[in-house]
C-alpha cells in the first residue's frame, strides 16, 4: 500500500477538498502550482539556505541515555525544540511564505492553537515584510498569553475568535472566513497536515526535512538509516508528518502516533481522535473526527492547546484505518509527568504537546535493543505557567 | 417537472428566503414556511443548522448555535416537514453543509427529502467534481435538484462546467465574502451579475448574499430571475418574531 497522497488528494478514502465555491480559484491556484513551485531551483535553494541559517537546521538527533536507561531502550530524540521560534511549526511557515510570495500574495492570515503556528506564521512576516493576521480562540488567547504577546511584537494582528468552542476549531473557521472574505490578495498559512487538498500534502512536504535529516543523522550514528520506531504527538498531525514522512512505506519501521486523550477517553473531556472520532468533513477535508451521531463537531478537550483539535489530518486517518500507525492516546496528566521527567532526566523541558509522546514509554514497552525516535516537536517556555499550575512549583 | 423548475418558467422576480430551521423556536419550522407562503414569497430555502458553518457570517453561525441547542437535528426536521405539503405548495431546498448529510447517509437523506416533498438541495461544501463523481445518480433517482454557486472569482470555463451539470438555477454569490456582509453591494456586483447573465446560459440565475431590503432586491434581480435573503431575514425574526413576516416581506417587494 501507499501512504502518500494520490492524484486526486486522497490518502485511501481520506482527504479531497471540501471546500465551498468560493474557495475554489484559491485552493485550485495552489494545487496546480504547489508541486512546480516547490520543485524548481531556486525555491529549493532559498528554503533549504532559510531552514539552515534562519531555523538553525539540522536539529540535533540526541541520544537520550539516562531515559532510555530507565526504559531499557535506545531512545533518540529530535529536537525540533531547538528550531527558531521553539517548535516545528516554521519548518511548514518558511515554505508557505515562499509560496505566497510565488504566488503574488501580500497579506498573510493563520490560526492557531497553542500560539506557536501563529508566532511561527508572525516570524515569517516580518522576515518577509508581509502583512499577517492570525485567528486564535479567545480560551487560547488566555492561555497561551506570552506566545500572543510574542506575535504582537513580531507585527502581527491578533484577531479572537468568539465562536463555537473558542479554540482552534473555531479559529480554523475564521481563518476561513477571511480567506472567502479575501480571495485576491491573501494566502492561508495552515498550521498542519489538515484542511482541503493540497494543504496536506504541501505541510508535510515541508515537514519531510524531520525524517530526511533522521536518515541522516541515524546513519551516523547507528549505522542504518531506519529506526525501529518512530513516535510523534498528533494534534493535526504536521510534526508526526515530518517525523513519519520518509518511512512511511518502509513497513520496517514502526510508526507511532499519540494523541491527546485528555482527562481520559471515555471522560467527555479528550482530544483522541482515532479512538473517538468517525469519518466527515472538517475544514474541508475528508477524515476522522470527533463528532455527535448528527454530524455536529463536538468540543475536544486536551491540557495542551496544540491537541485540542477534533479532527486529526487525513494521511494520519488512513495510517490509522490501514493499520500501518499505532495510536495511543495519553492524558493530561501521563504527559505532564512524562514532561516534568525529562525535565529531571535530560534537562531539557518540553512542549506539553511533545511531552504526550515521551509518556507512552511508561507503557508501550520496547526491546533492549530496539531504536525508537521521539520527535520533540516542541519546548516547554509557553507551557511554563501550565506546568506552574499543574505541579504547584 | 420539479417545483422549482416550473417556478423558473415565469417572468416574475423570484424572491426567495432562507432561515435556519429550529431557529427562533424548535417548532417554529412549519409555521414559518406557512406564513412565507402566504405572505407572496416564490421559494423557501430552509436551514439544515451545523456547528460549523464556513461560509456563514455572524448571523447564520449564531442561528444555527441556537437551532442546535434547542435540539435540531436532521432526523427532527423531517419529522417537522412530514406533512408540508399539506400546506405549503412553493419550492422548498434544503440548505446545509455535508458532514451531517453524510452521518445521515446520502441516499437515507435524498430518500428522505423526496419522501416529505423537497425540491432540491443546496450543499456549498460538496464540491462539483465529488457530487458528479459519488453523489449525482443518487440525487437524480429521488428529482432532487442539487444547486451550485459561483462567484465573482468563478471563471467562465468553470460557470459554464456548472451551467451543464445544473439543472434548475445557478445560485449566484454577490460578492467575495461569507453570509451577512451587505458591505459589497455596489456597481462591481452589478457588472458581474451582468457580466454572467450575457454568457446565456442553460440554466437562470438566483443571486444570494448580501441582499437585505428592497433597494438591494431590485439591484440583485435587475439582470438576474430572483433572489434570496438570509441574514436579514433571520436579524427579522430575531427581533420581531414570526409576527413580522407580513411586513418583512412586504417591505421587500414594494417599488
Ligand atoms: C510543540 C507542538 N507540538 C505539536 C503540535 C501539534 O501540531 P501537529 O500535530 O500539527 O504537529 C503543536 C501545535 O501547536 C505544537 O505547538
Amino acid at each position: 500500500m501507499n501512504y502518500n497522497v494520490n492524484e486526486k488528494g486522497y490518502y485511501g478514502e481520506f482527504g479531497g477538498a471540501y471546500i465551498p465555491e468560493m474557495l475554489y480559484p484559491n485552493v485550485e491556484e495552489l494545487r496546480q502550482n504547489y508541486l512546480k513551485i516547490m520543485g524548481e531551483d531556486s525555491f529549493q535553494k532559498e528554503f533549504r539556505q532559510l531552514l539552515k541559517d534562519y531555523v538553525g537546521r539540522p536539529t540535533p538527533l540526541y541520544f537520550a541515555k539516562r531515559f532510555s536507561e530507565k526504559y531499557n531502550t535506545k531512545v533518540y530524540l529530535k529536537r525540533e525544540d531547538l528550531c527558531h521560534t521553539g517548535a516545528h511549526k516554521v519548518n511548514n511557515t518558511i515554505g508557505q511564505i515562499l509560496m505566497a510570495k510565488r504566488l503574488g500574495k501580500t497579506r498573510i492570515i493563520a490560526e492557531s492553537g497553542a500560539g506557536q503556528h501563529g508566532v511561527a506564521t508572525a516570524t515569517v512576516c516580518a522576515l518577509m515584510g508581509l502583512e499577517c493576521i492570525v485567528f486564535m480562540g479567545e480560551i487560547d488567547i488566555k492561555r497561551q498569553a506570552p506566545n500572543v504577546a510574542r506575535m504582537k511584537m513580531l507585527g502581527a494582528k491578533v484577531v479572537p475568535a468568539t465562536s463555537g468552542s473558542k479554540t482552534l476549531k473555531d479559529a480554523t473557521n475564521e481563518a476561513i472566513r477571511d480567506w472567502i472574505n479575501n480571495p485576491v490578495d491573501t494566502h492561508y498559512i495552515i498550521g498542519s497536515v489538515v484542511g482541503p487538498h493540497p494543504y496536506p500534502d504541501m505541510v508535510a512536504r515541508f515537514q519531510s526535512v524531520i525524517s530526511e535529516e533522521i536518515k541522516t543523522q541515524l546513519k551516523e550514528k547507528e549505522g542504518r538509516e531506519n529506526p525501529d520506531f518512530v513516535v510523534a504527538c498528533v494534534g493535526g498531525g504536521s510534526n508526526a508528518a515530518g517525523a513519519f514522512y520518509h518511512y512511511l512505506n518502509n513497513p520496517e519501521v514502526g510508526i507511532i502516533a499519540v494523541e491527546a486523550a485528555g482527562k481520559g477517553i471515555n471522560s467527555g473531556e479528550s482530544a483522541a481522535t482515532s479512538a473517538l472520532g468517525k469519518v466527515g468533513i472538517i475544514h474541508g477535508s475528508k477524515t476522522l473526527l470527533m463528532q455527535t451521531a448528527d454530524g455536529q463537531i463536538t468540543e475536544p478537550y486536551s491540557i495542551s492547546a496544540g491537541l485540542d483539535y477534533p479532527g486529526v489530518g487525513p494521511m494520519h486517518a488512513h495510517l490509522f484505518a490501514s493499520g500501518r500507525g499505532e495510536f495511543i492516546s495519553i492524558t493530561d496528566n501521563e504527559a505532564m509527568e512524562a514532561g516534568l521527567q525529562l525535565c529531571k532526566l535530560e534537562g531539557i523541558i518540553p512542549a506539553i504537546e511533545s511531552s504526550h509522546a515521551l509518556a507512552i514509554f511508561e507503557n508501550r514497552k520496547f526491546k533492549k535493543e530496539d531504536v525508537v525516535v521521539v520527535n520533540l516537536s516542541g519546548r516547554g517556555d509557553k507551557d511554563l505557567d501550565a506546568y506552574i499550575k499543574h505541579f504547584d512549583l | 417537472m420539479n417545483r422549482i423548475q416550473n417556478k423558473l418558467l415565469g417572468n416574475k422576480k423570484l424572491l426567495s428566503i432562507y432561515f435556519t430551521a429550529g431557529f427562533p423556536k424548535v417548532d417554529d419550522t412549519v409555521e414559518i414556511l406557512q406564513q412565507l407562503e402566504k405572505n407572496g414569497v416564490d421559494m423557501v430555502e430552509i436551514g439544515l443548522p451545523f456547528s460549523d458553518p464556513l461560509a456563514d457570517g455572524p448571523t447564520i453561525q449564531a442561528s444555527s448555535q441556537t437551532a442546535l441547542k434547542n435540539g435540531m437535528t436532521t432526523q427532527l426536521l423531517f419529522q417537522q416537514l412530514k406533512d408540508i405539503r399539506k400546506t405549503v405548495s412553493i419550492p422548498l431546498i434544503l440548505m446545509g453543509y455535508f458532514n451531517p448529510v453524510l452521518q445521515f447517509g446520502v441516499e437515507n437523506f435524498c430518500q428522505k427529502c423526496a419522501e416529505v416533498g423537497l425540491d432540491g438541495v443546496i450543499l456549498p461544501d460538496l464540491p462539483l467534481a465529488e457530487y458528479e463523481e459519488h453523489y449525482a445518480e443518487i440525487f437524480k433517482k429521488y428529482g432532487l435538484l442539487n444547486i451550485f454557486l459561483i462567484t465573482p472569482q468563478t471563471s467562465e470555463e468553470r460557470i459554464k462546467r456548472i451551467d451543464t451539470a445544473s439543472d434548475g438555477f445557478i445560485y449566484l454569490v454577490s460578492s467575495a465574502s461569507v453570509t451577512g456582509s451587505s458591505k459589497k453591494f455596489g456597481e462591481e456586483q452589478t457588472r458581474y451579475f451582468q457580466k454572467v447573465a450575457s454568457l446565456s446560459l442553460a440554466n437562470k440565475l438566483i443571486v444570494g448574499f448580501g441582499i437585505n431590503n428592497a433597494k438591494t432586491f431590485r439591484q440583485a434581480t435587475k439582470d438576474t430571475s430572483g433572489a434570496i435573503i438570509g441574514s436579514a431575514f433571520i436579524k427579522e425574526l430575531s427581533e420581531n418574531g414570526i409576527g413580522g413576516i407580513a411586513a418583512f416581506i412586504k417591505s421587500i417587494r414594494e417599488v
